[in-house]
């Protein structure tokens, strides 16, 4: 959606009515569009279409009796006027824009009422087409960053410029991305449809994992000036309830919303009051969000109660759950997070696994056991070029008294890190080494 | 993020319309609404109230507190209860409040929630509010 700031106050004041329903809608909006047109990136677009003539309508004649309503059939009069003028061209399409004008769904579902005071839409087939959205929107052809832009504007109901905040990149870049994504699901014919069984455990992987990376930009900013981007990190969390409320028997949901809980709830204390990062021993523990912490629990609990295991997410919630069930670094039950890392590294491999496992063992046994595995893993060289293998190296040698090497880690750790607080962090460690 | 408090207000006719509804339909359409609060991932917390003839009420009007029985004052605008919902604007919240399903001639005030942070944490008192809100998982 457009939102270009400033003009007279009643177009601001329209603009932040509009934003405000379309966040509250828009999954619901492009679900039932796509549904009823069979054409993803046409609902968005008429969806879109929609939101730029509100903006306009509603700012010169005030908000309407359901603005839900007015958007859905302002957008499904874009997409009759589309497929109408595609009939020119093909008609195959002036069938399908009648049986839309007459309000009658492709799908032969029912039209849409005008009644201000019902909900435009079937209830139940909406959990399904919310599902199918997320489904598309994360759909394996499309690039990674390209799921993340999609999910959080159609699925999230956010706007470009509020996407490109996110993730510091030019409002033109998202923009680019969404009509490319866009694009990709036309040219491989993406059927707006839930995924068949077969496939559906490995698409579901897919969705967590754009919610994952979306979570992990708002918590741990790969860049920029500041620490966390909370708004981010909180539209993750959002998206993933929706997700549980629409899938409550997949236990590895449960365990993607206990692991962002349990991470949110440190978001207070983890920046100080000149915005620098705070590590996690240093933390105020007082500033955790215990009700935060409360909901995680809970979650990390329905997780484990399927009884089927842990899967990567509810493992890492696992691990945050002990930091926030502990009073104090030393109080932490390190041995378990050892082996909640060892089984991590099992069913999910990775560098950086390897790393946390390496710093959990340092804080359980001490540093020499651990600096031996970071230096097999620098070794390998599967993280060259992150600052997290100096950062955890110059630690473990601070520790074991080798000053001159750890501060020299330290700096290279800086030198490679692109967060500019989390730099000036391993620049004060550096310094303070004596 | 922001917490918003949607405090409802009913009438004498909105209660006594409440009171007539089958419970079961009351049941229903207000659950609907509440799931959808679930679902959007935003409800916090929520109550209702007992039916105010059932309340009491203290008046400090005169130099000792006076207690009285029954619904509060002209029973003008009753309050029924309230959600708390944690949102990303003002609008949003108002956005919410409009879907209530509530009774004709009932009203729905919305307020922000500040949350503990807004306060100096300095303070005795609120360290130990604070103290107490960890020890419970409040808000």
């Amino acid at each position: 959606m457009s939102s270009a700031a400033g003009g007279p106050p009643c177009t601001e004041s329209a603009r932040r009515a509009v934003e405000a329903v379309w966040r509250i809608e828009s999954a619901r909006i492009v679900g039932a569009l796509a549904r009823y047109t069979g054409d993803f990136a046409l609902a968005e677009d008429v969806a879109q279409e929609a939101v730029a003539e509100a903006l306009v309508t509603w700012s010169r004649a005030g908000a309407p009796e359901s603005p839900v309503g007015w958007l859905l059939a302002t957008a499904r009069r874009r997409a009759v006027d589309a497929f109408r003028r595609r009939s020119a061209l093909d008609e195959r399409y002036a069938a399908l824009a009648g049986r839309l004008a007459e309000g009658e769904a492709s799908s032969g579902a029912a039209a849409p009422p005008d009644r201000p005071d019902d909900p435009p839409w079937d209830p139940d087939r909406i959990d399904d087409d919310v599902l199918a959205l997320m489904f598309t929107a994360c759909h394996p052809v499309l690039a990674p960053e390209a799921r993340v832009a999609l999910t959080l504007r159609v699925v999230g109901g956010l706007s470009s410029e509020e996407i490109a905040r996110g993730f510091l990149v030019p409002v033109p870049t998202v923009q680019a991305r969404i009509t490319r994504a866009k694009k990709t699901i036309a040219a491989a014919k993406v059927p707006f449809e839930l995924p068949p069984a077969g496939e559906r455990r490995e698409r579901l992987g897919g969705v967590l994992s754009v919610l994952y990376v979306i979570f992990t930009e708002g918590s741990t900013a790969t860049s920029g000036d500041r620490l966390l981007r909370s708004d981010l990190a909180y539209e993750a969390v959002r998206l993933a309830r929706t997700l549980v409320a629409l899938l409550p028997d997949e236990p590895e949901t449960h365990g993607l919303l206990a692991l962002f809980e349990l991470t949110a709830a440190r978001f207070p204390a983890r920046v100080g009051p000149g915005g620098e990062a705070v590590l996690l021993e240093d933390q105020d523990r007082r500033l955790w969000d215990r009700s935060a912490i409360r909901r995680g629990l809970a979650a990390l609990g329905r997780a484990s109660a399927a009884g089927r295991g842990l899967g990567p997410y509810g493992l890492q919630a696992a691990i945050a759950a002990c930091h926030a069930s502990a009073t104090s670094v030393p109080e932490t039950d390190w041995e378990r997070i050892v082996l909640l890392y060892e089984a991590l590294g099992r069913v999910a491999p990775s560098p950086v696994v390897e790393l946390n496992r390496a710093v959990a063992v340092a804080m359980a046994d001490g540093p020499d056991r651990a600096l031996s595995m970071v230096d097999e893993l620098a070794v390998s060289g599967r993280l060259a070029g992150s600052h997290l293998l100096p950062g955890v190296r110059g630690e473990l040698l601070a520790r074991l008294g080798r000053v001159a090497e750890a501060r020299a880690e330290l700096e290279l750790a800086a030198r490679l890190c692109r967060n500019v607080r989390e730099r000036s962090v391993l620049l004060r460690r550096a310094a303070a080494l004596t | 993020m922001a917490k918003y408090m949607l405090i409802l207000r009913g009438t004498d006719e909105s209660v006594a319309e409440m009171t007539e509804m089958p419970f079961e339909q009351m049941l229903e359409t207000m659950g609907r609404f509440n799931d959808e609060l679930i679902r959007a991932g935003v409800l916090v917390a929520a109550e209702g109230l007992e039916d105010p003839a059932q309340g009491v009420v203290v008046d400090f009007s005169g130099e000792t507190p006076v207690v009285t029985d029954g619904p509060y004052g002209e029973t003008k605008e009753l309050f029924g209860g309230f959600y708390i919902i944690d949102v990303a604007s003002k609008e949003e919240a108002v956005e919410w409040a409009r879907r209530i399903p509530a009774i004709t001639g009932s009203k729905c005030e919305i307020r922000r929630v500040p949350g503990i942070d807004e306060f100096p944490q300095d303070n005795e008192w609120i360290a130990r509010e604070r103290a107490w809100r960890e020890r419970t998982g409040q808000l």
